[in-house]
């Protein structure tokens, strides 16, 4: 009954009223079921209340008929209490086989690292990559294994358009296991409640988004190669790892704590950042130099900045390139 | 007849005349060291009531809040410290105290034909530990509100929030000192105070209801008392149970939590179930249908709530196995509560029935938990529970079980015994329209939210992508209507108290004990002893003029209408 026909990739995902598009293998047996249960619902609602209404219309109060006395009826008693058992059993049986096929990643998956902290989600390629943008690349029609962890406080996976979701635990590995089946971008959000920072502009539990972006396989190929090195487009400019830098600050959720205008948010501002003395929670003094920010980016809870301590930065996976280039960037936030 | 004289606070002994009313004595000292379960009653549905304007004011600042994308009145930091007071406020203060401790407190000796509960000092121990738990949780609110949500889940509640955690810690704490005192006294009663010839077979189906709560409310609260106690001592001394940086595991706060939570579901469900029961027949004139399968399904709801916590976690990182055994049990909580639903609508099968603003909402309340409990199964289904969990269409699917339930029912049984422990009837024309605007807003609020859960919206969201802002609108324009409803329901009520007519003996005709003794009800419940000789639904044993007149023979006044 679930044996999902080959499908053309190409071909647009479909929604409908009550459930979104629908992008991985696993997410038509699911359907099948939410609209199974449903159906059955809306039967027995509609048949409860007409036989209520009906009762009600039927045997309202007219004066000289009194109601009639009460009997007990073990067999009716039993029609509904051991049909809908049977049908419990049926439907806890196609539910957690659903579930189970969901569960088990293939030996052949390709696996990605998830790493969530408030209030971002960070991707790492199985040859360990970074994705430096905001969104996860992945190949059509092949098999992802997710592993997941969290470097704060409780985080979830969610992407609708897959049917699934999995908490991102601090101090736990969790899993997911799907295979895109349509080109196209999925939404992701987090499901597990993780707060909200300070100030109009901060970033919280509603702005932990991201996206899935479902390519050919060339195309997938491609974007790894890329976002190994400095964009192509920036390469030949005069300030171009500069102009990296920039881009990595805006796609990795840097913005989230730190801001260009000097203005207040959980972490220190970034205006003036290069060349500054900064005071730590020991009461040592730091600049800010190529040293200090590498270590900052690679290993934040090493040095923190007074008045900073609750901040709470998450280590971010970053190439040498990468860091190069946001080092170019920060000689710039004048 | 001769006074009795009952011990009274300070070794006085006081004398009552059984025909007094229980309200005749004034003054706030009289209220305040009060033994009596009606006045205590009285007190807790004040106090229950005042939670419940407090948490709708804060349902309706989320829901105004959501109402355009982006910020609309608040802030981030703010909508999380709102909602989550929302939570905590309706959980802790009102609904689990709502019923039993405010209808229950006032009905259960009445209905059981006694004069009082079996430990009155107990039962005023208990409101006053209430209230030093709303003491604590109104200091919070002042003190700036935790945004943990009602949850409070680690880590994020023991290390990274910096909210006033510990004192509403310790609010919830306490309350549940309430819960458990309430809990044993009504064990105590129904097994001891039980007047002459009130069998087991003849209990009240609302006492069978109070009765299966209160041993949830016995053997659950202990292992809230004892998580947050756990939590307040992680966050205040760093002790490393919850947290994994300290070695401990942020999952077992969840098992910890579920394992009262959950059952509390049933402390909130249950007595409301209660509640239905009992308005089904006064107003069917019929006994109800299946006794014993709806007494027992009572019971059944509350051992099974003892083997679901697990659900709550699905998506949390349990193993496969646990997610499996939980999923089968899960399913089971569907038979006594479709058991119940079939004999609530069998009852009205060749019944009398009258359509009176209690019975709107009994039927009210017949058709939104059918849609409560029917969308737990699409819960209880795994495959289709890991794309919903955490999203709009949980949030919609509870709010149809505790408000659609629970609070309908409680609303409904206030209609009901309103008469009685006022003395007031209140105006019947004003009533319908507020059970109209309550039952359409309430509709209009959550339907809309189980498809934004569906179609993928997640809980707890200060801001929503563009595509979720009409589904948002529709459901905040919903909770207005509702909002108005119940603040029509609050006039009706003020109304009746200031100017309504005296209310009959019997004013609905019905069997049950508790409407045979006069009203206002005296002091000692019951002017004589009473000997029970027919059970609380047996309409074929009563009497066309006892059904048809609400007041006993010369009791009827001249200006009497209807």
């Amino acid at each position: 009954m679930f044996q999902q026909p080959l499908l053309d990739a190409n071909e647009p995902a479909s929604s409908t009223l009550q459930l979104p598009v629908a992008m991985s293998t696993g997410a038509d047996a699911i359907d099948w079921l939410y609209y199974f249960i449903y159906w059955f619902s809306v039967v027995f609602t509609v048949g409860i209340t007409a036989a209520t209404l009906y009762f009600v219309w039927k045997y309202r109060r007219r004066k000289g008929v009194s109601a009639a006395p009460t009997q007990e009826n073990t067999a009716l008693e039993l029609s509904w209490t051991v049909p809908p058992v049977l049908l419990i059993v049926w439907m806890f049986h196609v539910s957690y086989s659903a579930y189970i096929r969901n569960a088990v990643a293939a030996d052949n998956a390709l696996e990605i690292r998830v790493r969530g902290a408030r209030w971002n989600w960070s991707y790492q390629y199985p040859d360990g990559t970074p994705e430096s943008g905001d969104a996860l690349y992945l190949p059509v029609n092949k098999p992802v294994k997710m592993v997941m962890s969290s470097s704060d406080v409780l985080h979830d996976y969610f992407v609708p358009a897959f049917r699934l979701k999995k908490d991102v635990v601090p101090g736990m590995y969790s899993q997911l296991a799907f295979t895109p089946n349509r080109l196209g971008e999925a939404q992701v959000f987090c499901a597990e409640y993780c707060g909200a920072g300070a100030g109009p502009t901060a970033g919280g539990h509603f702005s932990m988004l991201s996206k899935i972006k479902i390519v050919t396989e060339a195309e997938y190929e491609a974007h790894l190669k890329k976002i190994k090195d400095i964009p192509a487009e920036l390469k030949d400019k005069e300030n171009g790892t500069a102009l990296w830098g920039e881009q990595l600050y805006k796609g990795k959720g840097c913005t989230t704590c730190h801001s260009v205008d000097g203005s207040a948010a959980t972490g220190p501002t970034f205006k003036g950042v290069w060349g500054r003395t900064e005071t730590l929670t020991t009461g040592e003094q730091v600049k800010v130099d190529e040293n200090y920010v590498r270590e900052s980016i690679l290993r934040p809870q090493a040095k923190i900045v007074k008045t900073f301590e609750n901040g709470n930065m998450p280590p971010f996976v970053f190439t040498e390139k990468q860091v190069d280039a946001i080092i170019a960037y920060l000689k710039t936030t004048k | 007849m001769a006074t009795v004289a009952t011990p009274g606070l300070g070794g006085k002994t006081e004398a009552h005349d059984p025909h007094e009313s229980y309200l005749a004595e004034k003054g706030l000292k009289s209220w305040l060291f009060t033994l009596d379960h009606k006045r205590i009653g009285i007190m807790y549905l004040i106090g229950v009531l005042a939670a419940f304007l407090l948490g709708g004011i804060l349902a309706l600042l989320v829901r105004l809040e959501l109402f355009t994308a982006g910020r609309t009145i608040m802030t981030a930091e703010q909508y999380n410290k709102v909602f989550s007071m929302h939570g905590i406020v309706m959980v802790f203060l009102f609904i689990i105290p709502a019923v039993p401790g405010a209808l229950g407190n006032i009905f259960l000796p009445i209905q059981l034909g006694t004069k009082d509960v079996a430990f009155p000092r107990l039962n005023l121990t208990s409101f006053y530990v209430w209230l030093l738990g709303a003491v604590f949780g109104l200091y919070t609110m002042i003190h700036g509100g935790v945004d943990t949500g009602w949850t409070f889940y680690t880590p994020y509640s023991s290390k990274f929030t910096n909210t006033s955690v510990i004192p509403m810690l310790t609010a919830a704490f306490i309350l549940g000192f309430s819960s458990i005192l309430t809990g044993v006294n009504f064990i105590a009663t129904v097994h001891t105070m039980r007047a002459p010839g009130m069998s087991w077979k003849r209990l009240p189906l609302f006492i069978w209801a109070l009765y299966a709560t209160s041993i949830i409310q016995v053997l659950a609260t202990p292992v809230l008392a004892i998580t947050l106690f756990l939590l307040i001592f992680e966050r205040a001394f760093g002790l490393g149970i919850f947290d994994p940086s300290m070695g401990g595991d942020p999952v077992l706060f969840q098992h910890f939590f579920w394992f009262y939570s959950h059952p509390a579901v049933y402390i909130m469900i249950v007595p409301g179930m209660g509640v239905i029961s009992e308005i089904i027949c006064t107003f069917s004139r019929r006994a109800p249908f299946g006794y014993f399968f709806i007494a027992m399904s009572s019971l059944g709801l509350a051992l099974l709530g003892f083997l679901v916590w697990g659900h709550h976690m699905f998506v949390a990182g349990m193993s496969e196995y646990s997610t499996m055994v939980f999923s089968a049990l899960t399913f089971l909580v569907g038979i006594p509560s479709g058991v119940k639903v079939f004999n609530w609508v069998t009852t009205l099968y060749k019944g009398s029935i009258s359509l009176k603003s209690p019975m709107l909402y009994a039927l009210g309340f017949i058709f939104l938990f059918t849609i409560g409990g029917l969308t737990g199964l699409f819960l209880a289904m795994l495959a289709v529970d890991v794309h919903l969990h955490d999203t709009y269409f949980v949030v919609a699917h509870f709010h149809y079980v505790m408000v659609g339930g629970t609070v309908i029912a409680f609303v409904g049984g206030l209609h009901y015994w309103w008469p009685k422990f006022t003395g007031k009837m209140y105006n019947e024309g004003m009533a319908r329209v507020a059970f109209a605007l309550v039952f359409i807003g309430f509709n209009v609020t959550f339907l809309s939210q189980f498809v934004l859960g569906s179609r993928g919206m997640p809980r707890r969201y200060y801001d929503y992508l563009p595509e979720f802002q009409s589904l948002h609108q529709v459901s905040t324009i919903g909770s207005w209507i509702l909002g108005l409803g119940f603040l029509v329901m609050l006039v009706m009520f003020v109304q009746s108290l200031q100017q309504g007519k005296d209310a009959p003996r019997n004013p609905w005709g019905s069997a049950a004990l508790e409407w045979q003794t006069p009203t206002p009800i005296p002091f000692h419940n019951f002017v004589d002893q009473p000997v029970i000789t027919r059970g609380p639904y047996d309409y074929h044993l009563a009497t066309e003029a006892e059904l048809d007149e609400g007041y006993a023979p010369g009791e009827r006044p001249a200006d009497a209408d209807d």
